[in-house]
Formats: C-alpha cells, structure tokens, sequence
C-alpha cells in the first residue's frame, strides 16, 4: 500500500494532532446498491428515451482507440448532433468508452472512473482488443475479456473501427438504452464480489479501496 | 573513427570495431573498464550525448549484451560500446553520475531485465509495471504467451491457424 494511504497522524497548522486514515475518511466503504427500474412503464420509457438522447462520454482514451474520437467530435462526423459529447470528469458522464487495448495499469484506473460515474451508466468496448485480446491475445500485461471486469453493454468490433462504426455503435447503444436493457451498473452492484474477484487477480498491488465513487 | 580506435584500443583493451556505417560504430569493452571510456568518450572526444542504453539477451551464449549509444554533435556520428555480462545475478557500474539520464534507463533495465545498477537513483522502485510478481519479463525465459493464458481469462472461440498448414488442409477439401 502506498505510503498516503497509510493510516498515520498528522499535526495541524495550529499544533494540533489528529489521526488520518485515507481509507477510512476519504472513501466510503458501502458496495454499490441496486436501483432497479421503480416508475411504471410509460415514465421509465420517457426517461430511457431522454438518457438515449444524451449520451455523454468520458473522455478517458485507454489505447489507441481514442485517436478515432477526435474525427467524431469534428465537423466531419460531428457527433454532437445526435447528442453525443465529452465530458471532462467521470460525475458528468454516463458513457465509458474503453476505446482500445486495457493494461492492466489502465484497467486500475479505469475501474476507478467507472465506479465515480453517476447510475445509470454504460460500458461501450471499442475494438478487437476489448473483445479477446485483438493483435495483444499473448500480451503479459493487456486483458484478454473486458466483460470480466466490467459490465459491457455492448462492443463495437474493428482494429480500429472507423468513425462511421462507432456511429453505428452509438445507435446501439441508444437501442439499447431505449428498450430498457441497458442495466450494467446493476448488474455491476448484483455481481459485485464477482467482478472484484476478477479485477484483484489480475491487479496485482490492489491498492485502493473496493468501491471508489 | 578509425583513429580515434587506435588511439584508445591500448588504453582500454578495446574489442574489435565493427564499421556499421560511415557514422555508426560498435566497439566491445570489458565491464571495469566501462565507466572509464565513457567518461574519457564525454569530456575529450566530444561525444556529449548519450542516445540510449540497451539490453540484449543472448541465452544461447548465457549472456547479456548492454549497448550504450553515445554520440558526438560536431561531428554527427555515433558509437556503440558494448559490454557483455554473464546472465545470472548481472550487476553493472552505474553511469548516472556520467549522464543523469541513464539512471531512467538503468531502472527500466532492473524491472524488465532483472539487471542491478546498485547506487543508481530510485533503482529498485517499479518503473512501468505495477505489482509485478514474476521474472522480468524481457527476459527470453519468460513465456508470455503461458503467462497470459494463466493470468488473462479467455473468450473461447478464437482460433489461430499456421497459415501454410491452413492451405493445405483447404486445398485437400479442394476449396483452396
């Protein structure tokens, strides 16, 4: 564990001494809740229509995948226009687009940017390398499965796919999210030791708390 | 660059100079005497600029090559000094008081060739991996390709096929 996160004790500006544990004080410690759909059928449908229509991406680009995202937001793709944009930090976005190849560094970071979004929220895997490994199926450091680790709503396939795919990726993703099928994060908070017990294999020096958000 | 070799063949026991091109050099050099070339090639000889330094690993011969790249501005042109060390427990003269910059080189060295720079700065921190747990990965006896199976899961269904052996069996099912 690294030193920070060590629980220690810290003097004040003022001379006074109080105990700090990061672990403890700066993250909470509850598992992510279920929160099923609750209104009848015509609310949640006008409500998936609305979170189809805006979809906003974190702009976290893990591999070289995110070199596709810049043609989409100019004015050739323009993505914009079917309400798609980027978002700067994870509390903005409902949208993670693991764009590419995931070390197992990146995976660790990632997972801490999934678990900071707002429910709902959707995993969207760009590339082979997402799916099984793409040309990294023998890498000692890029994972083979994303939806191991987290839930995926659906993959958009290609090494790279164009701008024109991921467009069509979108319109998946709002089909999705239009029929009601888009539960990851509940999936996420019902498989939630599954999934941790995934992602600490292969994470070797977990060091942070089990649920950051 | 010929001469400069005669001039320095005797003081530091050089190996043999293989000409690459005519501004592109290697010469091999027994590990002692390292340090002391370096330093000579740095403040006589103009070659101000260390480019990279390098592992290769030669497990046939039970042998790790280092490559240090130096080169000269004025002159634009490079060399190569070469030193070989046995496999096992490898352990080198640091050269960061002679370039700051190689201690990054020597750490990277440490984590993915298992090589020690004792006295070099921050030597024994990670470098890129993270909690890595096996032997150092560029290493020609770590099997990869058996290590991500171990540690990554798998989708089943893909397939991998020797193109030439591919054909063949396509063209006894006469659709090749």
């Amino acid at each position: 564990m690294k030193d920070e996160l060590k629980k220690r004790v810290i003097k004040g500006p003022d001379g006074f001494e109080f105990e700090v544990d990061p672990m403890q004080d700066y993250f909470c410690e509850e598992p992510p809740k279920e929160h099923p759909p609750i209104y009848v059928k015509i609310v949640e449908d006008l409500f998936n229509w609305a979170r189809s229509e805006s979809i906003w991406i974190l702009g976290f680009g893990t591999g070289c995948g995110a070199i596709e995202m810049r043609p989409l937001m100019t004015p050739r793709f323009d993505a914009y226009r079917y309400g798609v944009q980027w978002r700067p930090t994870p509390r903005q976005a409902d949208l993670l687009m693991i764009s590419g190849y995931l070390s197992t560094k990146t995976l660790k970071r990632a997972i801490r940017a999934y678990e900071q979004m707002q429910n709902p929220k959707y995993v969207v895997g760009l590339g082979s390398c997402t799916i099984n490994g793409g040309m990294y199926w023998d890498s000692y450091n890029t994972i083979k499965k994303l939806d191991e680790y987290l839930p995926v709503d659906t993959y958009i396939a290609g090494c790279m796919p164009r701008p024109e795919a991921l467009l069509a990726g979108f319109n998946d993703i709002k089909k999705i999210i239009r029929a009601g099928k888009a539960e990851g994060a509940n999936e996420y908070a019902k498989n939630f030791e599954w999934y941790k017990k995934n992602q600490k294999q292969v994470i070797k020096d977990w060091d942070m708390p089990d649920y950051n958000w | 660059m010929l001469e400069l070799y005669d001039t320095l063949k005797e003081r530091f026991k050089l190996g043999e100079l293989k000409q690459q091109r005519d501004d592109l050099a290697f010469v091999t050099v027994e590990a002692d005497r390292l340090h002391e070339l370096l330093s000579h090639l740095r403040d006589v000889e103009g070659y101000t600029h260390l480019v990279l330094l390098t592992a290769v690993d030669w497990i046939e011969e039970d042998l790790f090559q280092l490559t240090y790249l130096v080169n000269n501005r004025d002159e634009a042109c490079d060399i190569g000094v070469r030193v070989m060390l046995p496999r096992d427990n490898t352990t080198m003269k640091t050269i960061h008081d002679i370039w700051p910059t190689a201690a990054t080189y020597q750490r990277e060295l440490r984590e993915m060739f298992g090589i020690d720079f004792p006295g070099s700065p921050r030597v024994d921190e990670e470098f890129i991996l993270e909690g890595w747990d096996d032997i150092p990965p560029y290493r020609r006896e770590f099997d990869t390709k058996a290590y991500s199976d171990k540690t990554f899961a798998v989708r089943p269904g893909r397939e991998t096929h020797d193109p030439a052996a591919y054909m063949k069996q396509q063209r006894e099912k006469g659709e090749g």
